[in-house]
């Protein structure tokens, strides 16, 4: 409990009646909104705010891996690169990778190694892209779930999507999903990642202080936040491609009723068309 | 980096001996290689420590300088811990910028001791928002059979319990560093869906995932850090929560020897 002391004595991380300094009790996430396929050059795309977090994530790929002698002959190396943006944070940012952001990028691309059918693309690269646009704790949750519907609308086969969200400790109570002030001045954080299918646990990482008791009650509640996060992925991908399906079935329908159309004749003397590049 | 070779042969041999509950080396799957702490082993840091982890070696030196506070800790000391996976301690280590397995090392080797509070840094202030004493943590692989993490955490460890704060510097006199907590990292590594503690490098190489915990000397958890590109269910997370705090324990009353 030492570290109580360094709260400023105003700040009650958590009230009598158990509601958080932002309304939240101990297990409701901040809000939380997905889309997919926001960027019209990389291969798949997502956009996600998670309370006052915003994060872009990119993928591209399976493409040539450069430099090439990373290449592996059997497989598809995925790789990933957590990046903030200098203004993301109260105090700028440098730009560029910091040791931080080096052992987050790390930790995602491992996380994703396992699920991404990488057997299927040898000597190429999954290239997975983050940018955290705006930060208030749980960045690299937020952009791990970003990725993660990113790399299905590059169409990019895996088993499963990831799901992730981080659980840790305010003024003595285990909670879920920590916003900034609570990061700041809490007991401890502890970010996962799941496969929701199979239970896998592809990134763990924790830091404070917490009984193994308290652990298992803050894995519980990130497990079962991971299933309403999993949802969001899913319904951020349907979304998107509802439409396409919705624009490919029209295509259907109207394709029997022109095939009831007697052929149309090509006159004979028109010149051959060319394409305009 | 190049691609590690490991024979297949190796790597069966790994697994089939996993899979009947032996190891290559003999040991148990939770007994850790046989530690050896040397301390004050370089005299012109300000701490130092030898460790050797079976055939992995790992020199820590603790440097202690006079330096600013950050803002928004203004009456504390400040940790700093780097770490260098030279060349000559590994056919695989290269030249030239930490990589990102070095950045990892550094930063699992800090979190651990920071986040138990293993040194007292407001006893570290000399004039709030001016002057503070820095701690740089420097870990220095010599040479690597595997579980960098571990070594270097007790390296780390055992360099700052027998650091002295040079404060004759300012016109004071030295004091011991001031330790309250004993952090002990012990990191599990999944063959064959078996759990095994402190991988040796034969291990490390065909290891699916690898998971350090770092306990604290009352079993609390400090710092965790899943690696490698497999997965862990939540019951062999549990597991290695438990082994961590039962190994810990032994390697604890190595380190904290003079």
């Amino acid at each position: 409990m030492e570290d109580i002391e360094h709260i400023p004595k105003e700040l009650k991380l958590i009230d009598a009646k158990g509601i958080r300094l932002d309304g939240r009790r101990f297990d409701e996430l901040r809000p939380i909104r997905i889309e997919a396929g926001v960027l019209k050059k990389a291969d798949g795309s997502a956009y996600l705010e998670w309370g006052n977090n915003k994060v872009l994530a990119a993928v591209y790929g399976p493409r040539e891996a450069h430099p090439r002698h990373l290449q592996d002959p059997a497989k598809a190396l995925v790789q990933c690169r957590y990046n903030m943006a200098p203004f993301s944070v109260t105090e700028r940012k440098r730009p560029g990778p910091d040791r931080r952001s080096v052992e987050i990028s790390k930790v995602i691309s491992e996380a994703f190694a396992s699920v991404v059918f990488v057997e299927q693309f040898p000597r190429t690269s999954v290239d997975i892209f983050i940018e955290v646009l705006q930060a208030d704790a749980g960045t690299r949750c937020a952009g791990l779930t970003a990725a993660s519907v990113a790399l299905a609308d590059a169409g990019i086969p895996m088993r499963d999507l990831v799901a992730s969200c981080a659980s840790g400790k305010i003024g003595g109570v285990v909670a879920l999903d920590l916003n900034k002030d609570e990061d700041n001045f809490g007991e401890a954080d502890c970010p996962m990642a799941i496969v929701p299918r199979s239970g896998e646990i592809v990134l763990l990482q924790m830091d404070g202080h917490l009984t193994a008791d308290e652990f298992d009650k803050a894995m519980d509640l990130s497990i079962n936040a991971t299933k309403q996060i999993y949802e969001l992925q899913r319904d951020a991908l349907r979304r998107r491609y509802a439409s396409v399906a919705e624009a490919a079935e029209q295509e259907a329908m109207r394709e029997p009723a022109r095939s009831e159309e007697p052929p149309r004749e090509m006159p004979p003397d028109l010149p051959p068309e060319v394409d305009d590049l | 980096m190049t691609a590690e070779v490991i024979s297949e042969l190796m790597r069966e041999h790994i697994a089939r001996l996993a899979a009947s509950g032996k190891r290559t080396d003999g040991r148990r799957f939770d007994e850790p290689r046989p530690l050896v702490v040397q301390k004050n082993y370089i005299k012109n840091a300000e701490g130092s420590a030898r460790v050797q982890l079976g055939n992995t070696d790992v020199l820590v030196g603790v440097k202690i300088d006079v330096g600013e506070p950050y803002p928004d800790t203004p009456n504390q000391g400040v940790l700093s811990t780097s770490a260098e996976l030279i060349p000559m301690a590994s056919p695989n280590f290269e030249a030239g910028p930490p990589s990102p397995t070095a950045i990892e090392l550094a930063r699992v080797v800090d979190r651990g001791i920071r986040e138990s509070k293993t040194v007292n840094v407001e006893k570290l202030c000399i004039t709030p928002k001016e002057k503070v004493w820095i701690m740089f943590i420097d870990i220095h692989a010599l040479d690597y059979d595997g579980n960098l993490f571990d070594a270097a955490s007790y390296g780390a460890l055992s360099a700052l319990s027998c650091a002295r704060v040079p404060a004759s510097k300012i016109g004071k006199e030295d004091y011991p560093l001031p330790l309250e907590h004993w952090p002990i990292s012990v990191t599990s590594a999944k063959i064959g869906g078996n759990m095994v503690v402190d991988p040796n490098l034969d291990e490390e190489r065909i290891a699916e995932a690898r998971l350090t915990v770092t306990t604290d000397e009352n079993g609390d958890i400090r710092a965790m850090q899943k690696g490698l590109k497999g997965s862990f269910n939540l019951d062999e997370v549990r597991g290695a929560i438990r082994t961590s705090q039962k190994v810990g324990r032994g390697l604890r009353g190595i380190v904290q020897r003079d």
